[in-house]
């Protein structure tokens, strides 16, 4: 048994000892789970993968006369942000696109840029565009303002990102006749091709699957910088069908992360853009997990055999929303290159990128070895399985009694 | 063998039926990759080309006498490394796999350039614009 205070100790005195979650389950193999749990003290995961639910909230100062931009409409580089704030707060989404972007009336529509794309620029310290229309009150006359900003000369930028850090994935085929355009990539006909969404063993949700040590508060690595577990994610869902060790066999927990945008790399928020699809956002998040005892070292080190996900057809059951598994495959098959689904070898390709899931858990093992990361107790636990959360479906025609 | 080429028209070379002299007379078959062919401005014509090695060599001496530029292409499919993020999914839709999952490199995406036959679907489908084509 370890705390996180005595881990942090040892981050103090350089004693610290940090593997990734790739290195884990190797080592693990090599010499048990219960003599790694005593040599390792934190072992970092690492994930990058589009992330819709991201975004940043900007605060742009006050200009001279004043203007209420909350209310108006705003735009950075031509895509608008959401202004619903106070006069100079807004807060820009990695999925919105210019009003004048051609969307999917051209099939499929290129999204060339998005707002995944104007933080990126932002982060990496580019001028920004901005033009925003307010209607004009006795306290903040201007209607219209026309500037550049970057992330010198705002006051706060910091990302809030609603839902990122997805604990597992869907398999993406398509059972249909003709080709799609999907966030999970272009999908083939009559199943030519399966793409997976998940770093799988270095995953951080999957390697503490019973948040037992993530949780509200817990510092991670965000973007390239720090950021913080804000709450759970929405659509975070524990109550999911598991392995008989705990895993979840399906998209499970998310996590609803913050920090400070201006401290943040550009290498690690890539602004994207899905043919047919829409404009998002690459996200690396990495979460430090501290070995505290046998069982959060045994869920560390489970590896990609272990590891299962749902193949989903979206010719037809996603986008209806009919809930059904074409069947079940282990992220080592996945990551073979070839699974076999209805009876057919089918390729399988990822849509999130392994090697810069493992440069960010290396880069947040150097952090905490070099004593420039500490961890933390978690505020509150996150909600776990057997909890009373339900996932509501969005029914249309609904009644109000009233 | 097989080789891609690109060839450059000059204004009013367009005329000749070069592409059937090239099957007909020196028994080559030939896949049009891409090609802009315009009657007043310099066009230009990227062919994948296979057949005997010997033929091959007098049909691009046929394109020379017909006063058109003949360039070998090996790049004309450019990756920004500085851009490119490793996700995979152009290997997704690369029929020829010169962009394939390298599994002894912890899954970066390798581009092996003499498998690529310049289809363009990874230009179209990269999230990040690290695939770009070039002509020059």
């Amino acid at each position: 048994m370890k705390s996180i205070d005595e881990i942090n100790e040892k981050i103090k005195s350089g004693k610290v000892v940090v593997v990734t979650a790739e290195e884990m389950v190797e080592l693990v193999k090599e010499k048990g789970v219960k003599m790694a749990s005593e040599i390792v003290d934190v072992v970092t995961t690492g994930t990058f993968g589009p992330m819709c639910s991201t975004g940043m909230f900007i605060n742009l100062g006050h200009s001279s006369p004043r203007i209420k931009i909350g209310g108006g409409k705003c735009f950075l580089n031509e895509v608008p942000a959401y202004t619903g704030l106070a006069a100079v707060d807004i807060y820009i989404g990695a999925t919105a696109l210019p009003e004048e972007d051609p969307r999917n009336s051209v099939y499929p529509g290129s999204f060339k840029y998005g707002g995944g794309h104007v933080i990126e620029d932002f982060v990496a310290g580019k001028n920004i565009k901005l033009l925003a229309y307010a209607y004009g009150t006795d306290c903040y006359p201007r209607r219209k303002i026309e500037t550049y900003i970057n992330r010198e000369n705002v006051n706060e930028a910091y990302l809030y990102n609603p839902r990122n850090c997805y604990q597992n994935y869907n398999v993406a085929v398509n059972l249909s006749s003709r080709i799609l355009y999907t966030y999970m990539g272009i999908l083939k006909p009559n199943l030519q091709n399966a793409n997976y969404c998940s770093a799988g063993q270095l995953s951080p949700l999957l390697k503490d699957p019973n948040f037992r040590t993530i949780g509200i508060g817990t510092r991670i690595f965000l973007g390239g910088g720090i950021g913080f577990v804000a709450w759970q994610g929405t659509q975070h869902n524990p109550n999911v069908p598991r392995t008989e060790s705990g895993i979840p066999r399906m998209p499970a927990g998310t996590l609803a992360v913050i920090g400070d945008a201006k401290k943040m790399n550009p290498r690690y928020l890539r602004g994207a853009s899905f043919v047919g699809y829409g404009a998002t956002i690459f996200v690396g998040v990495g979460v430090p997990i501290p070995v505290l005892d046998e069982e959060v070292a045994y869920y560390a080190s489970r590896g990609d055999d272990e590891l299962l996900a749902q193949v989903v057809d979206y010719g037809n059951d996603y986008p209806e929303n009919v809930k059904r598994s074409l069947c079940e495959v282990t992220y080592a098959q996945l990551k073979s290159g070839t699974i076999k689904v209805n009876g057919k070898e089918v390729p399988c390709y990822p849509i999130s990128s392994y090697s810069m899931a493992v440069e960010i858990a290396e880069t947040l093992k150097e952090w905490i070895k070099s004593g420039l990361f500490y961890l933390t107790n978690p505020v509150e636990s996150l909600p776990k399985a057997g909890s009373n959360l339900k996932i509501c479906a969005l029914e249309d025609g609904r009644i109000d009694p009233m | 063998m097989k080789k891609r080429i690109l060839i450059r028209f000059k204004k009013n070379t367009i005329d000749k039926p070069i592409v059937y002299r090239l099957a007909k007379d020196y028994d080559l078959i030939f896949n049009i990759l891409r090609a802009h062919v315009y009657p007043k401005a310099e066009s230009i014509m990227v062919l994948e080309i296979e057949g005997e090695e010997e033929n091959f060599e007098r049909g691009m001496e046929y394109l020379k006498s017909k006063n058109l530029q003949i360039e070998p292409i090996e790049q004309d499919i450019t990756r920004d490394e500085n851009k490119c993020v490793h996700c995979g999914i152009c290997t997704s839709v690369c029929a020829t796999e010169a962009l394939f999952i390298d599994r002894m490199k912890k899954m970066r995406v390798g581009f092996d350039y003499e498998k690529c036959v310049a289809c363009e679907l990874c230009v179209k489908v990269c999230p990040v614009k690290a695939m770009n084509v070039y002509f020059d």
